[in-house]
């Protein structure tokens, strides 16, 4: 199906001000779908109330309100202005929101305005628990056992049918606001009492906590015409327990087998045709028991999420840019690659590298706050790093994080024993990976960490060979240090100036590249394509690495 | 990582050298070039026997990390030639896992290579087009890996799909099943029969040479042409047979290989491609439903556009959204179809299961 050519011009909801769970992401995607639009011939008016972001910067749009994020706003806008249609599904929870208002004021049909990339009868049903749970049923898609509670007896009741531990998570909140894990009778009462406060609607979802299962996020994009393609599968290396947002993320999925894969692509397609009509993008999660590979869907977003950002960077893919055309009419097999402009944009993209992202906390700033991850996002940040395997990126993640980091280690190094940090690392807080590290490097086992963290050996053996590097590095000066273990190191992402700390003597990071550079140790840099170099790029973006 | 580092080299026949870790078993081997951009599925491309004569790039940095499952198999051993990757991995996680990728590789006496720019190789292949390869961790002069190499067939005229075809008929699913389907074998994939016989199908499988007369004694509902090594134009005798099945006017389906047999049957040319497609996310367009479908494929070799679209008697009825070549054709005038792309996608998507519907579906009306 080709543009609509009705729409003329369409109105975009900015996500307004920054808070935790809800950052530039928004700004990001909703920049994208101006210029997406503009580039159509379509006139954009935007906006937002935060005007510390790029979309509202004067050449982004054709007209850009700094408004409150109000129905007045809006109904002044249309006031103002002819406008054929409403964008609202890049503003995150916020637009949205703010989209349903107006929609049950009337206002968009008293203006004769279209919502398009979204179906409001669809956001209702992702966001309410217990609609969510009977259409997953109805489509036969497993989910967690759970119960919708409207009062603080009707919570406790469910959570003893159901059994410990538990989730309690409040309906229409965002980021995790007001949920917790229960993990006895004792912590009930007080989850019970915070979630249903939380609640706009005074409701709480109780849930059994499927606690270890490894979790997953795929992020997806339909048309018109019911073209469904996977743009990026996201595997979290912190099992189920941590906020998404709070999680270190790796891409493409590091331990997930074709059969298991192929199960939550089948069913993450059969949950995005089940909920509603609407041409745009979408994430779904999932959580695997890597006892017998089950899979339970755990929630879904019909709209271009806080992922969808990572995933555009992890992929190439400009997910909102695209989402954007797709709410205009146009169809997934119609439009062509970004990145190769030759090749079709109706496709999965390849990865031929890891993506690791990791959250910055800031808890020095929040004293007294509670440093345990958990339900609630608490990260006011991440990085993203590319690397030709999944060493090299997490230690670049580890170095990017501007603080103390300078790789995997050497961060607020621990003087903790080994069975202290064994019991450390069973609780999630924000320097886990870096205990872990400690932990391996004073040889505790690989099994006895994932079963402390329920963290996934593979990613345990991998942050084990940085151990064995690290420890070959300690046995000489920079001088002596052979021409191969430098190499090595280099491939698995130690940073210079962690060279320079690990060997013996006073070297700096200076002296260390100097060094590498005369024996011809120096990066090249690689593509970020879409394709594993399968096409050649028109307009990639690129990453340094090292290769033999 | 590998633990024990071995050196080993890669040569190219353009002359262009790799150096690398050893992985798999200590040895040489010699193939024909190639790359999938797969990430996921590494077990059932390595044992799909259309890879038979290929030594395989993983474009996909990490391979090995769930290990090895016996159930994940598209025959019953490893049919590359050879694996090329940037980090093969020895330790792995899967609890369902049978054992390592190492382990599996030796075992099944393959030669890998590690620690290689798989970038810039397959950047370089993509450029320069298929060719043969040598990779060895035993010989280290180049003028003697010379020597091996040359020694190496050139894909083009070579008829692979003999020699891994079955050597014995054998049956498949229930007895009494309504509709019985006799199966080509020049390499068949294990979950294609799978899902012939999941609808309720009757199998027997067939060797390559096998000829109409013997596959007419299982009295068929239907043919089945499968997916196959090699090049298609160097096995007359299977195009003969084919000629043959379409005089009996009963439903015929045909995969990959298959699918550029029926072309070659109907006297369209077949063609060796700049460097094929083999990967789990090539968009290809149903022109008959309008539908578009994500597709598992894995090919060296193409059907001549040209002499398909100018064919009085065949339509084009997929088509790839990259770069235009024919995905799936159909006769007007018989009850024949097939696809170039691998619609059972172990590894891959599953949006094209619904051919082997069709097919049952075509079977029923005939």
């Amino acid at each position: 199906m080709p543009k609509d050519n009705s729409i003329q011009s369409v109105l975009i909801i900015g996500s307004g001000p920054i808070i935790i769970g809800q950052a530039c992401e928004f700004d990001y995607s909703g920049s994208q779908a101006a210029r997406s639009l503009r580039e159509e011939g379509i006139e954009v008016i935007l906006i937002n109330s935060n005007p510390a972001t790029i979309m509202t910067d004067p050449m982004m749009a054709d007209k850009v309100y700094l408004l409150p994020l109000t129905v007045e706003s809006i109904e002044q806008i249309l006031d103002e202005n002819t406008i054929d249609a409403v964008l609202p599904t890049m503003g995150g929870q916020t637009a949205l929101n703010l989209c349903k208002e107006a929609d049950e004021l009337g206002v968009w049909k008293k203006y004769n305005v279209r919502l398009i990339g979204v179906d409001v009868a669809a956001i209702d049903t992702a966001e309410d628990r217990d609609k969510f749970r009977q259409l997953m049923a109805k489509i036969g898609v497993k989910v967690a056992p759970s119960h919708v509670a409207n009062s603080f007896l009707e919570g406790k009741e469910f959570a003893q049918q159901i059994g410990f531990p538990l989730v309690i998570r409040p309906s229409f909140t965002l980021g995790g606001t007001g949920g917790s894990f229960v993990h006895n009778k004792e912590e009930l009462d007080s989850a019970l009492e915070r979630g249903l406060k939380a609640s706009p609607i005074h409701e709480v979802l109780v849930e059994k906590a499927v606690l270890g299962w490894k979790e997953y996020e795929l992020e997806l994009l339909r048309d018109q015409n019911d073209n469904v393609v996977i743009i990026c599968t996201v595997e979290n290396v912190d099992p189920m327990g941590v906020h998404t947002g709070d999680s270190i993320t790796v891409a493409p999925a590091m331990t997930l087998s074709d059969t298991a894969f192929q199960n939550m692509r089948n069913q993450a397609i059969l949950m995005m045709r089940s909920l509603g009509n609407f041409a745009g993008g979408c994430n779904v999660q999932f959580a695997l028991n890597p006892e017998n590979e089950d899979i339970i869907s755990v929630e879904i977003n019909p709209r271009v999420s806080r992922s969808s950002a990572l995933a555009s960077k992890a992929t190439g893919y400009p997910i909102a840019k695209v989402a954007a055309k797709l709410a205009i009419g146009y169809a997934l097999d119609e439009l062509k690659n970004q990145i190769t402009q030759t090749t079709s944009a109706y496709f999965e993209p390849a990865l031929d590298y890891v993506i690791v992202k990791m959250p910055r906390w800031n808890f020095d700033k929040f004293k007294g706050a509670n440093d345990t991850l958990g339900l609630q996002m608490k990260s006011v940040g991440e990085v993203m790093a590319i690397g030709r395997s999944f060493t090299e990126a997490i230690q670049k993640a580890c170095q990017s994080l501007e603080n103390e980091a300078v790789g995997l280690g050497y961060y607020g190094k621990s003087l903790m024993k080994s069975d202290e940090i064994v019991e450390y690392i069973k609780i999630p807080k924000w320097d886990r990976i870096f205990r872990i590290k400690d932990a391996l490097m004073q040889g505790v086992t690989v099994k006895t960490i994932a079963q402390a963290t329920g963290i996934d050996r593979w990613f345990l053996y991998q942050i084990q060979i940085i151990c064995t590097i690290e420890k070959h590095l300690a046995e000489y000066t920079l001088a002596n240090l052979p021409i191969d273990l430098l190499k090595e190191a280099k491939k698995h992402g130690f940073s210079d100036e962690q060279i320079a700390r690990i060997t013996h003597g006073n070297y700096t990071e200076d002296d260390v590249y100097e060094k590498r550079k005369a024996l011809g140790i120096t990066r090249v840099y690689k593509m970020v394509d879409t394709c594993s170099a399968e096409f050649e790029a028109k307009t990639p973006y690129f990453y340094s690495t090292f290769e033999n | 990582m590998s633990h024990t580092i071995q050196p080993a080299i890669l040569l190219l026949e353009d002359g262009n050298i790799f150096y690398g870790q050893a992985f798999g078993k200590i040895g040489t081997t010699t193939g024909e070039i190639c790359f999938n951009t797969g990430m996921t599925g590494y077990q059932e491309v390595f044992t799909d026997p259309s890879y038979t004569g290929q030594i395989i790039i993983m474009n996909n940095v990490h391979i090995g990390n769930y290990g090895i499952k016996e159930s994940d198999v598209e025959s019953e051993t490893i049919k590359i030639r050879g694996l090329i990757g940037r980090n093969l991995e020895e330790q792995y996680s899967r609890i369902l896992a049978k054992g390592s990728l190492q382990e599996y590789l030796i075992e099944n006496n393959i030669v890998a290579i590690e620690g290689i720019d798989t970038r810039a190789l397959v950047a370089h292949i993509r450029t320069k087009g298929a060719m043969n390869c040598i990779i060895s961790s035993e010989i280290v002069e180049v003028e003697k890996l010379q020597q091996e190499l040359a020694k190496c067939p050139n894909m083009d005229g070579l008829d692979l799909a003999s020699e891994v075809s079955t050597k014995e008929e054998y049956l498949l699913g229930d007895e009494s099943a309504k509709l019985k389907v006799a199966v080509l074998d020049f390499g068949v994939k294990k979950n294609i029969l799978n899902c012939l016989v999941e609808r309720g199908i009757y199998v027997k499988v067939h060797p390559a040479n096998t000829p109409l007369s013997r596959l007419k004694e299982f009295n068929p509902d239907g043919y089945f042409i499968s997916n196959g090594p090699g090049d298609p134009a160097a096995l007359p005798y299977a195009i003969e047979t084919i000629k043959g099945i379409l005089d009996e006017n009963k439903p015929l389906f045909g995969i990959c290989l298959g699918h550029q047999l029926l072309a070659l049957a109907n006297d369209i040319p077949t063609f060796k491609m700049h460097h094929g497609h083999r990967g789990l996310n090539h968009p290809v367009k149903n022109i008959i439903s309008g539908k578009s479908e994500i597709t598992t494929q894995n090919h060296g070799f193409g059907v001549d556009p040209e002499a398909v679209r100018n064919h009085p008697n065949v339509e084009v009825t997929h088509v790839n959204l990259n770069d235009e070549s024919i995905e799936g054709i159909r006769l007007k005038n018989k009850p024949a179809f097939s696809v170039q792309y691998h619609p059972e996608a172990t590894p891959g998507p599953h949006d094209s299961r619904y051919l082997f519907d069709n097919f049952v579906a075509l079977m029923h009306k005939n």
